[in-house]
């Protein structure tokens, strides 16, 4: 289980996170919605526990651990995982040789079992060995982040807008791996995993089949729910006249 | 760079006799990490210098010629067009230095269409102290032949002040190919001025690969490249500075030919007190040429110095040039995608500063390659 409590954290002495609390049952996927700019992502590497986002009030526990002050290393090591929304490029440094800093290898060599998660996602050996994100397409910048998620065998997996600039068939491969991954083919009862997913397309929900959806405005959870209902709430009367009709 | 006090080197030496050569064979590993195989195997030829004396000078393949430039200009007057051709003995002191006291160098020479099976090895060694070597080397590819040489240069432990001047002439030939290959391991106290000027005939190519991941107390060198119609030259240069290492670095090349084609990429990490200056200049003169240049340099301490200079110079409306230069400390944001990746910063700053010094160098041998990437392993481990 994930327990966030009465967040608060400031970004270069700015506040974007009020008071935020979130439970993820084991076996859940939430997801996260809300207009840009509204404090998703740093939610997120609040979580990861990115030395910029400094934690003024609340805590974060994980698996029943206080996880609020652990280097992000380290909340990695108890079962964290992200997949990022635009991550750099390290030149001279190749996917093949993230894959495998992910599965915990220390080798730069492309292994069998780093093939094959790559094949899963239709990404080829010669992919494998550019560098990570270099030149990389939207579509394929996901797929590398997803398949690095997957190696990383994470309890919790955040995704930070998994869908954005995919086309079409990207977007049902990316669907079908994060609802894989999260195990969302097993029986609620037997699923494991936990995910959170920043989405602003309802079409990746056809796939995960969300627990729980939150919709985020200035830093604060104004209003949680089931997904559906959230989503059409939104197309229907916007983020504030969602949040409005929550608060009712 | 300060001036260098020539005269406080000696020009005596110690003779070395071959049968010296031996000894080596001992702390092979010193020499295979600058690509030296002293058993002289998978080797199309060697060529091993201590001090002022010729320790080997063997050809393994025929049609390659392996001797000193000494012998060499005895044997043939031909060899006179050549010499001091590339470079001015007039450039500076050093050139003239070398011009007046010149101690040996070696002649590499692959007749027309011959294809080294293996590279030739050549090793420029200084064993006593305050000693300077001045050599005076010449490489001549002829004619469609192609050849990859592997040059280290070197001080042995415990040698606390020396002087190396190389002036090293390249020549290739229409259609030939030579990869050139420079590992510099000097020490803390070595003062090197190396001189080269290559010349790459129509369909030529020239790849230079440069690697010092050690410290040196003062080295300064610029080759120069004079490309004629479709000649290609690459140069790419991996410096790992530390201590109080000053290098001043650069590689140009004057495309004049028309078609013909330059890049230059280096990779510069300063650390501790060291300081670097990395230059690379392409100047477009012939039709339709083209050059990319590439300078990167890190940071790895606040009181590191690394200045790059990149330049173009276009002489004509189709030359096509470009370059990139970023010198900078390892992004937070590298660090932090590798500890979400689970690694700790230290961990991570490691593969960050391993993957900057990851330039592919093709057609080297695979000890040489494993030395080279121990040393990168090494560098990025000490951070």
């Amino acid at each position: 289980m994930l327990e966030i409590r009465g967040l608060t954290v400031d970004v270069a002495g700015r506040r974007v996170l009020n008071d935020v609390n979130m439970i993820i049952q084991e076996g859940e996927a939430h997801v996260l919605l809300g207009p840009n700019g509204s404090g998703k992502t740093t939610l997120l590497l609040s979580i990861l526990g990115f030395p910029r986002y400094e934690v003024k009030e609340g805590e974060i526990i994980f698996k029943g651990e206080d996880i609020t002050d652990l280097h992000t290393s380290e909340r990695v090591k108890r079962g964290i995982g992200i997949s990022f929304q635009n991550p750099p490029v390290i030149k001279g440094v190749n996917l093949g040789s993230m894959v495998n800093i992910c599965m915990g290898e220390k080798t730069d060599e492309i292994t069998e079992k780093t093939l094959e998660l790559a094949g899963k996602m239709n990404l080829s050996e010669e992919f494998l060995k550019r560098d990570v994100n270099f030149g990389f397409s939207g579509g394929e910048v996901k797929r590398s982040e997803i398949l690095q998620l997957i190696a990383q065998h994470s309890d919790f997996a955040m995704l930070d807008e998994p869908d954005s600039g995919v086309d079409i068939e990207n977007m049902e491969l990316i669907g079908k791996m994060i609802g894989e991954l999260l195990q969302r083919d097993y029986l609620p009862s037997k699923r494991k995993r936990m995910g959170l997913i920043i989405t602003h397309l309802a079409t990746i929900l056809d796939y995960i089949h969300a627990d729980r959806a939150h919709v985020m405005l200035n830093g604060r959870i104004v209003c949680s729910g089931v997904p559906e209902e959230l989503l059409s709430g939104i197309k229907k009367n916007g983020y504030e006249g969602c949040m409005r009709l929550c608060q009712k | 760079m300060p001036k260098i006090d020539l005269e406080k080197y000696s020009m005596k030496s110690e003779e070395h006799e071959p049968s010296e050569l031996s000894q080596f064979k001992e702390n092979r590993d010193d020499l295979s990490e600058i690509g030296y195989e002293i058993d002289e195997k998978e080797r199309s030829g060697s060529y091993f210098q201590l001090d002022h004396s010729v320790l080997s000078s063997t050809s393994g393949q025929e049609g390659i010629e392996i001797s000193t430039t000494t012998d060499a200009l005895k044997k043939y007057d031909w060899l006179r067009d050549y010499w001091w051709n590339a470079v001015s003995p007039d450039k500076d002191r050093y050139t003239k230095q070398v011009d007046l006291r010149q101690t040996q160098g070696y002649f590499i020479h692959l007749l027309p269409g011959v294809k080294a099976e293996f590279p030739v090895q050549s090793c420029l060694l200084i064993s006593q102290e305050n000693i300077a070597q001045n050599v005076h080397n010449i490489i001549i590819a002829e004619e469609g032949s192609e050849v990859h040489i592997i040059t280290g240069c070197s001080a042995s432990h415990g040698v606390n002040s020396a002087l190396h001047l190389g002036v090293s002439e390249i020549y290739v030939k229409k259609n030939a190919k030579l990869t050139f290959t420079m590992i510099h391991l000097w020490g803390p106290e070595i003062v090197v001025r190396p001189r080269t000027g290559i010349f790459i005939e129509e369909n030529g190519t020239f790849t230079s690969n440069y690697v010092c991941m050690n410290p040196v107390k003062d080295l300064q060198m610029s080759p120069t490249a004079y490309c004629d119609k479709n000649a290609r030259a690459t140069f790419q240069t991996i410096i790992y500075a530390s201590k109080d290492s000053k290098m001043d670095l650069g590689s140009n090349v004057f495309l004049k030919g028309d078609g013909s084609r330059a890049e230059i990429i280096s990779r510069v990490i300063a650390r501790d007190n060291s300081e670097v200056i990395s230059r690379g200049d392409i100047i477009g003169k012939g039709h339709d040429v083209r050059g990319h240049l590439e300078c990167r340099g890190l940071m790895l301490s606040n009181h590191a110095k690394i200045h790059a200079i990149p330049e173009l110079e276009a002489e004509t409306a189709e030359a096509d040039l470009s370059h990139e230069a970023a010198v900078g400390r390892i992004s937070e944001e590298e660090i932090e995608y590798l500890t979400s990746r689970g690694l700790d910063e230290e961990e991570a700053a490691s593969v960050i500063v391993r993957g900057f010094l990851n330039v592919d160098i093709e057609g080297l041998p695979k000890e040489l390659n494993g030395e080279i990437k121990k040393k990168i392993e090494m560098s990025a481990a000490v951070m």
